[in-house]
């Protein structure tokens, strides 16, 4: 076991970080080892999760209620561009700098970083629902409210759970810097390597890509479960027709 | 580890690419206003990691063009790759990036290879995607009609199908400029400087982190207007349907 980490190098150094413990830099405390390393981790994603609950629960309303009344285009595009150009360094430093340390202000800076994508595509998946649907639900004498609940946002859900899903990957990877704000989550050993060691660097490194991958797929089955069955059979329906109609063109290109 | 206390250590560690705050207290009481007379005195200081900011924005957006643009067209005339890339470049957009420095930073060393290496590698799914949509969403009768004139496959690529997919193209770009400007900032833990490196220097200190991260967002929005009034010079016909 130990001349396999020996030939990985220094991904062998931090994967036995992640398994054992071992003596800080500076020899005085005991560091690594799978219960601080579970520890920060939890810490990681409960700071991400509170965050990315709190940016849905204020943002998918709005983006939701914007998309229904179909204006305010500008707005609700506009947000994530300016979201984008904010740093999220600058973002997260900033609060720290003027809020001061602790859990609730970097909490507060990273559900402004997942707000934007969730706004935007909250808003884009509701006007992406076809309009004759909407006008067939207004026929049958549904509400707006009930119009906007039980047929814009089932439809619209794929689009929805792939902003959340953006949107949570990138506070994960932002919460990395959430130790500057004395909140000891992965990126705790990532700032300070003069008490954790390179080893301890790399390995709090591998360990926050893993959660992220984790968190990534755990999204993705989540927005595969609440996906309407009639989406998908249009799906695949659409498919086959895109390649029937695609089949002549290239037999008359290829001769 | 309840302080701040890391930092100068850091600092230590990684001399030539930390600022030097010292000093900073005789202009400005605490050091930790925000200061507009030491944001004055010290500007030049963030000259150079600017500078450092805007090649680490603009040399992965070059080459992640490029490939991303490759790469596209590779899938547009191979169908079968489609799905492959597409999985491929999400999976690399989903490596969180400070994990992603430092990991490369074992592999290839430090300095601005591997942080142009990592960035461009976050240009991918933002240029792939939208040079994908683009080249879909022409219509098929178009390109059925290109086909009827006697256009070969190329003569449509280049004089059909790219010119109407270059609204979405850029959009892809704009979106890819923004963003690298954001994830340079971490471009530190590479030890490859830029303004992530100024703000981590000193961040309890307003005045500093305030003036980096307004340059950040600066060259971000610079970028983004450089590559919208390109775009208007590439298709002088959007303008006449546009406006």
């Amino acid at each position: 076991m130990t001349t396999i980490f020996a030939a990985l190098g220094p991904f062998g150094d931090a994967i036995d970080f992640i398994f054992q413990q071992r003596e800080s830099q500076a020899g005085t405390v005991q560091v690594g080892g799978l219960g601080e390393i579970w520890e920060l981790t939890w810490m990681h994603l409960k700071l991400s999760l509170a965050a990315t609950a709190i940016a849905t629960a204020v943002a998918l309303p709005i983006g939701v209620w914007l998309g229904h009344i179909g204006r305010y285009q500008f707005l609700a595009i506009s947000t994530s561009n300016i979201g984008r150009a904010v740093p999220a360094l600058g973002l997260v430093v900033f609060f720290i700098a003027f809020l001061g340390v602790g859990f609730g202000n970097v909490c507060l800076a990273l559900v402004l970083l997942a707000i934007p994508p969730i706004i935007t595509n909250a808003y884009v998946g509701i006007r992406g629902v076809d309009r004759e649907t909407v006008d067939a639900a207004k026929g049958n004498g549904l509400t707006g409210m009930q119009i906007a609940g039980r047929v814009e946002l089932p439809l619209a859900l794929p689009t929805i759970m792939a902003g959340i899903r953006i949107a949570l990957v990138s506070v994960i990877a932002t919460a990395t810097i959430a130790p500057l704000a004395n909140v000891d989550t992965l990126g705790r050993p990532i700032v300070s390597p003069n008490v954790y060691g390179t080893a301890g660097q790399l390995a709090a490194c591998i360990v926050v890509a893993l959660v992220t991958f984790a968190a990534d797929a755990a999204m993705a089955a989540l927005q595969r479960a609440v996906t309407p069955r009639g989406i998908k059979i249009q799906a695949s329906q659409s498919r086959s027709r895109g390649r029937r109609f695609v089949s002549p063109k290239r037999s008359i290109q290829s001769t | 580890m309840s302080d701040l206390t890391y930092i100068p250590v850091l600092a230590q560690l990684n001399d030539d690419f930390f600022g030097n705050r010292e000093g900073a207290a005789d202009r400005c009481p605490g050091n930790n206003g925000l200061c507009p007379g030491w944001i004055a005195d010290n500007f030049s200081d963030y000259l150079h990691p600017f500078w450092e900011h805007v090649l680490l924005s603009i040399v992965p957006l070059a080459i992640g063009f490029v490939i991303a643009t490759s790469l596209a067209l590779f899938a547009h005339r191979y169908r079968v790759a489609q799905p492959f890339f597409l999985a491929f470049v999400g999976a690399l957009f989903t490596i969180p990036s400070i994990a992603f420095y430092l990991i490369l930073l074992n592999i290839t060393g430090r300095g601005f290879g591997t942080a142009v290496v990592v960035l461009t590698a976050y240009t991918q799914v933002l240029i792939y995607r939208n040079v994908m949509t683009g080249l879909q969403e022409v219509p098929a009768e178009t390109v059925d009609v290109a086909n009827g004139m006697g256009l070969s496959q190329r003569q449509i690529l280049f004089r059909v199908e790219l010119p109407m997919a270059l609204p979405t193209i850029f959009a892809g770009l704009r979106i890819a400029a923004s963003s690298t400007v954001g994830i340079a900032g971490f471009a530190f833990f590479a030890g490859a400087g830029g303004l992530g490196g100024e703000i981590f220097s000193d961040p309890a200190f307003k005045g500093n982190v305030v003036t980096a991260s307004l340059l950040m967002i600066l060259l971000a929005t610079a970028l983004e207007l450089i590559v919208l009034l390109v775009q208007r010079l590439c298709t002088p016909w959007e303008r006449a349907v546009a406006t």
